[in-house]
């Protein structure tokens, strides 16, 4: 075991990259693509026609650049991130950042896998359907439930799809019209209540009892012949585990409404409890975050959503099925609500999960979340002792789960130095920029951390002498905090309210030009 | 050696409030409120609160000035105070409530429980200035922006026995705010901060400042004023309270309102404005009637602040079921494991429609929360 140092002499690059718009310089070329031979056109015949009208652009508004200024611009953007393989990413708390084992890389970058196409004939891809059928029946055996679609693109999108399948059902007995409200819980993830929100279903929210807990003396005021289904993630995201979350499964199911659980968090129960005997109907998995794949930001991802056979019918198409001999999709369900994405799920996920999963077996998948809550537990008691710091709940006699909602609120009372800050200036140590907690901010000053299992003592020792001394300076030189990050790539925003302006942001540079004029 | 307890009862503060004026500050609304038949609220607050010291009558000494200023009050509680200075009996004024706070600070009490409004804090303030002295009040009047009150009547008498037992140590700078009592019954809110006295800090039992609303909420009034209007029943008379969230409600319906006071509608029409406890128990009687009222700021207060006319009697006819709670999500976070909070003045009525709302917080968004 090394001595643990924290990186006082850190530095992050900042190159002060223009956006690559910005970089064009017209005529430049990365290649010169040559136009076709006589022959080539004569076979291919007039393949413009075929693209319709409104898909045709006369001219590209792409910059236009050599290859090696390309390479360059994205490999110093590259070092002016702080990622899960470069830092100590425990800072991410409520994301599993867990390491990606690299074999698995390789196995999803091996051209057999890469290059086949989801449009390929079912007889062309039977291995990656194999490993989407058997992926399928761990995920059964984990959550104790019957049947998984991998057809969502993200736990959102997981949870999107529960909400569909709950209207689906409703809609399938004639009751949509008097099953129009969903229950969820304060610090349950936010979109437990957006997806049915958009499904368009009521939401009532819950909030704890004085000991954290979701009020079950509240959820008994709200079911009644309105509620459709609750919708309730455990551990929440402050790290808390519901130790009566099989009475709400029964109190909802009391008055006919359906149960979903949100197992995001799964990494601390993996292999120790299961949906299916606290009483679930449904439940998903954030198999990006729990199963050790790369995250895939909003895009290539994954969510596991599962049900009890009752409700397979209404899943989307198509499955993956098993003739005894050979794979196939299955599209045949009458009574199915659609689609939530193209295809049966992102295969590149799932490779990695499966052979993830089967790396560790049964046992290694519980030691995960074992460790988990071990190093959560180690680093809370350490994180407790630094001055200004505290837990929300502190004291209600439950133990953590794999995160915990910690708070500066003390901190700010004594030196003005706020959560903001703090995170701001731990990353001039070299850690990411740590996650407060989603909306609304119910505990004051919020920094939720979570140290999966595969962080060792020395990186949780490192982690904990960051913030020691963050807290240190907060009380003796607030200024130096208050004014970070002074060593990071990107400093402050200039205009703290451009977040919130939708006529100020712009997330393309089309709508950043028409918001702000080209400069 | 006894402890020595201050007491001072504002005896008119509160009248304004159930017969629909904004205040009861100055000579010339009192005797308007008189008119319009309001009876003195303190006296009664102020004897639920010095019940809970009765406990403790041998070890403490109670001083206070003649009248219904005190005297009464705590004779009527079986202590027997020692009475100094003098005032006008049916006639006190402001510079009693400041001469007797004066008055006790030579004395070196050791707490000062006193039954007012804002106005009295202020008061308070003006006689004590930055000196040691904690104070606590008893929320009797009808404006409470001042972080120095007791939730409510009995928890004032507690944290006062609390903190004369040794049992609550700390002190905390509070907040003494009032508002211009005459921009306050044109409807504009303009709360002033006058300075801060002590209070002994008990988080639970004293009530946060009011936290004013941020930016960005326009949107949530609107979503909010679009669930309650969706959900509006025909020819079911709809009372809707004070405040700006209420008042997005009758804006999206086009509707003129007051923004401190009660406004009565039926079918979407303003049927009666600015009504007195009476007016409205006129209104509502036999027929079906919805109240809609949303959170005091910070306090989590949704009856009995700023809204007396919506009185026991008026919330005893109309019934649990019927109370419609809105408030944008940034108030319910302001208030964090704060329960929502009913201080009628009724026991009885607050017990009644104490427990859990489904406050409206946007478009087909409730979240439950526990009233008491
Ligand atoms: C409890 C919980 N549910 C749902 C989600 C949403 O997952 P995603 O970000 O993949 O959409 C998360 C994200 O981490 C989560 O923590």
């Amino acid at each position: 075991m090394g001595v643990v140092k924290i990186k006082k002499d850190f530095h992050e690059a900042r190159w002060c990259e223009p956006i690559i718009y910005e970089m064009s310089t017209p005529g430049q070329r990365g290649i010169l693509v040559p136009m076709p031979d006589d022959e080539v056109k004569e076979a291919a015949g007039d393949v413009l026609s075929a693209i319709p009208a409104n898909l045709r652009r006369k001219e590209l508004n792409l910059p236009e650049m050599d290859q090696k200024h390309v390479l360059q611009h994205y490999i110093r953007l590259t070092q002016e991130t702080l990622g899960a393989n470069l830092t100590n990413d425990i800072s991410e708390g409520t994301c599993t950042m867990k390491y990606n084992p690299r074999v698995n890389e390789d196995l999803a970058a091996n051209p057999n896998f890469a290059e086949v196409h989801p449009l390929q004939d079912e007889e062309t891809v039977q291995g990656i359907l194999e490993i989407h059928y058997k992926f399928e029946q761990i995920i059964k055996e984990i959550s104790g439930l019957d049947r998984v679609t991998f057809q969502p693109g993200g736990g959102n999108h997981a949870v999107y799809t529960a909400a569909s399948v709950v209207r689906a059902y409703w809609e399938s007995k004639g009751e949509l019209d008097k099953r129009d409200e969903v229950i969820t819980t304060i610090f349950s993830h936010p979109c437990d209540a957006a997806t049915p929100a958009t499904a368009g279903f009521k939401i009532i929210t819950l909030y704890p009892d004085k000991d954290g807990f979701p009020d079950i003396e509240a959820l008994k005021a709200a079911v009644s012949e309105r509620t459709a289904a609750i919708f309730m993630t455990n551990p929440e995201d402050i790290g808390l585990y519901n130790p009566r979350v099989d009475e709400f499964v029964k109190i909802v199911h009391s008055v006919g409404g359906l149960c979903f659980y949100d197992q995001a968090n799964a990494n601390a129960f993996l292999g120790v409890a299961r949906a299916k005997e606290a009483g679930f109907d449904m439940c998903h998995f954030n198999v990006h975050k729990t199963f050790g794949t790369p995250h895939g930001s909003s895009g290539p991802a994954n969510g596991a959503f599962c049900c009890k056979e009752e409700f397979a019918k209404f899943l989307p198409v198509p499955t993956v099925g098993f003739d005894g001999k050979k794979y196939f999709l299955d599209f045949n369900h009458p009574e199915s609500f659609g689609k939530v994405r193209d295809f049966w799920g992102t295969a590149g996920v799932i490779l990695r999960a499966y052979a993830w999963t089967m790396m560790l077996g049964a046992e290694g998948l519980r030691e995960c979340a074992d460790i988990s809550v071990i190093n959560n537990n180690y680093f809370e008691k350490k994180l407790l002792t630094i001055p200004g710091l505290s837990e929300c709940f502190a004291g209600n006699g439950h133990r953590r789960q794999e995160q915990v909602r910690y708070s500066w609120e003390k901190l700010k009372e004594d030196t003005g130095v706020g959560t903001v800050e703090v995170a701001n200036r731990a990353v001039d140590y070299g850690i990411p920029h740590y996650w407060f907690s989603h909306h609304p901010w119910e505990i004051p000053e919020p920094m939720t951390l979570e140290p999966c299992e595969t962080y060792s003592k020395d990186d949780l020792d490192e982690y904990y002498e960051v913030l020691k001394q963050v807290s240190k300076e907060a009380y003796e030189t607030p200024e130096i905090v208050i004014n970070a990050p002074h060593k990071a790539a990107a400093h402050k925003r200039n205009d703290e309210a451009a977040l919130d302006d939708p006529e100020k942001w712009a997330t393309t540079w089309k709508a950043y030009v028409r918001k702000h004029g080209n400069k | 050696m006894k402890k020595k307890l201050g007491l001072i009862v504002n005896p008119v503060a509160g009248m304004g409030g159930r017969v629909g004026l904004k205040g009861s500050d100055g000579e010339e609304i009192q005797r308007k409120a008189r008119e319009l038949g309001a009876k003195p609220e303190s006296p009664q607050r102020a004897v639920d609160a010095l019940e809970r010291l009765v406990v403790s009558k041998d070890e403490i000494e109670i001083i206070t000035y003649p009248g219904d200023m005190g005297e009464t009050e705590a004779r009527q509680c079986g202590f027997e105070p020692i009475v100094i200075g003098s005032a006008e009996p049916g006639r006190t004024t402001a510079r009693d409530t400041i001469n007797a706070a004066r008055e006790m600070a030579e004395q070196k009490v050791d707490l000062i429980l006193f039954a007012g409004g804002d106005g009295t804090a202020r008061n308070l303030y003006d006689a004590l200035g930055n000196s040691e002295i904690p104070v606590i009040g008893i929320p009797a009047g009808v404006k409470i922006h001042s972080a120095v009150y007791a939730t409510n009547s009995r928890n004032a008498g507690e944290v006062a026995l609390m903190f004369l037992q040794g049992k609550i140590k700390r002190v905390q700078d509070s907040e003494v705010m009032d508002i211009d009592e005459d921009a306050f019954r044109e409807g504009r809110v303009t709360a002033r901060l006058y300075g801060y006295l002590k209070v002994p800090h008990e988080q639970r039992l004293v009530q946060n400042l009011k936290s004013g609303r941020t930016e960005g909420e326009e949107a949530a009034l609107n979503s909010i004023a679009d669930e309650v209007i969706e959900s509006m029943e025909d020819d079911v008379i709809y009372v809707i309270g004070p405040g700006t969230t209420t008042r997005a409600v009758m804006n999206k319906l086009g509707l003129e309102n007051t923004l401190l006071g009660v406004d009565v509608i039926l079918n979407k029409k303003v049927i009666a404005s600015d009504v007195t406890e009476s007016q409205l128990l006129d209104l509502i009687k036999g027929k079906k009637a919805k109240i809609v009222v949303t959170i005091i700021g910070g306090q989590g207060y949704i009856f009995g602040r700023g809204n007396q006319q919506i009185s026991p009697r008026v919330l005893r006819e109309v019934g649990k079921e019927n109370i419609i709670v809105i408030a944008p999500q940034n108030k319910l976070t302001a208030l964090g494991q704060n329960p929502l909070l009913i201080d009628t003045g009724d026991y009885e009525v607050n017990g009644m429609i104490s427990g859990y709302y489904r406050v409206v917080t946007g478009y087909q968004k409730t979240v439950m929360r526990k009233a008491e």
